[in-house]
């Protein structure tokens, strides 16, 4: 297979592999959408993933291995949470959140602070 | 309608450019294949760890069905999502095929979040166009990062954690919608356990199973009791 052949047959592959796990549950569980288990799903189930996507994620943009493990993530995590109880504006908490976070990241200022 | 929708998906355009240019330019200085490819792949597989992991098959030249498992695995959590929009879409019409495609963690996530009016055929406008807007800023980082290469200038690090910030919010919010917490401690319970005992490809997927399985005991128990629901979750 030439190289252009290759690249369009990976593409499509990927593609249809993507799709099929976000189109599976529309195409089995479509007669059931009125079950009160679907239902009972339907609302807890997003605000589980919220929480458990928020977590993951915030675990993964920490640097656990400076002076100050995983606090570059906990601070700005933290002030996210403090700024959205405070004036709930989605935008404000997420810009004053990932201000933090790149200032922390760019300026290594954790790391400097403890060690220097 | 279109300012709002732009104002409730900005978070996701400052999470998906740099996302979304970190993709293109491991594409271009990876491989060898045409720059257009990076913003294709945007285009129709739209899937950011499934686009980086498909970089990585592609540097060794990966077979085909190696390739089909491989995306499908690392996926696999978007099963769940259509789980919980299988009556929100209802209606959808020809804007539904496009709605599911376009169903990443953090399409998911403000379609879940926000607040709907009674309006069924306006609000599902407003979630196609949700959709569309958060691809077209996926699409616009791919071939960005592909054009530019190496040569990116601007010292962007840590951007991308407006999308760890969007979550937390919109966890905020959902805990305030439902006004119980018990899905919120389940799913940061269930991730903790995950991270523990599973490498990071498997995290996401091994909590969302470890979740669904406490929400269908939690609804084993509510059946058993009828009339507990309405003490209980409110």
């Amino acid at each position: 297979m030439s190289d252009t052949g290759y690249l369009v047959a990976f593409i499509a592959v990927a593609a249809i592999a993507t799709f099929a796990t976000r189109v599976i549950p529309f195409l089995f569980f479509e007669r059931h959408t009125e079950h009160p288990l679907i239902k009972h799903l339907g609302r807890y189930l997003p605000a589980a993933v919220m929480a458990l996507l928020a977590t993951v994620f915030l675990q993964r943009s920490g640097d656990w291995s400076g002076a100050a493990p995983g606090l570059d993530a906990i601070l700005a995590g933290a002030l996210v949470v403090i700024v959205h109880l405070w004036r709930r504006n989605a935008l404000l908490s997420i810009a004053a959140g990932t201000a933090t976070y790149m200032a922390i990241r760019q300026t290594g200022i954790l790391d400097s602070g403890l060690t220097g | 309608m279109n300012p709002l929708v732009f104002r409730l998906t900005l978070p996701i355009l400052f999470g998906y450019l740099p996302l979304g240019m970190a993709f293109g330019v491991l594409f271009t200085t990876q491989l060898d294949y045409a720059w257009w490819a990076a913003p294709l792949m945007g285009v129709v597989i739209y899937a950011g760890a499934g686009q980086i992991l498909a970089v990585s098959l592609l540097t060794v030249g990966a077979g085909l069905l190696e390739v089909f498992i491989a995306m499908f695995v690392l996926n696999a959590r978007h099963l769940f999502y259509g789980l919980s929009l299988l009556g929100q879409f209802r209606g959808a019409g020809w804007r539904k095929l496009y709605l599911i495609f376009g169903l990443t963690d953090e399409t998911y996530s403000l379609l879940t979040s926000r607040p709907r009016s009674p309006n069924t055929n306006h609000e599902l406008d407003v979630d196609f166009r949700i959709t569309a807007f958060n691809q077209v800023y996926w699409v616009i980082g791919c071939t960005l990062g592909a054009l530019l290469g190496r040569n990116v200038v601007f010292d962007s690090t840590g951007i991308e954690f407006a999308l760890v910030a969007l979550f937390i919010v919109l966890t905020i919010e959902q805990l305030k919608a439902l006004g119980d917490a018990f899905p919120v401690w389940a799913g940061a319970a269930a991730a903790g356990i995950s991270m523990i005992l599973l490498p990071p490809a498997h995290q996401l997927i091994g909590a969302i199973a470890i979740v669904t399985g406490v929400l269908l005991l939690q609804y084993r128990k509510l059946r058993a009791k009828p009339g507990a629901e309405t003490s209980h979750h409110v």
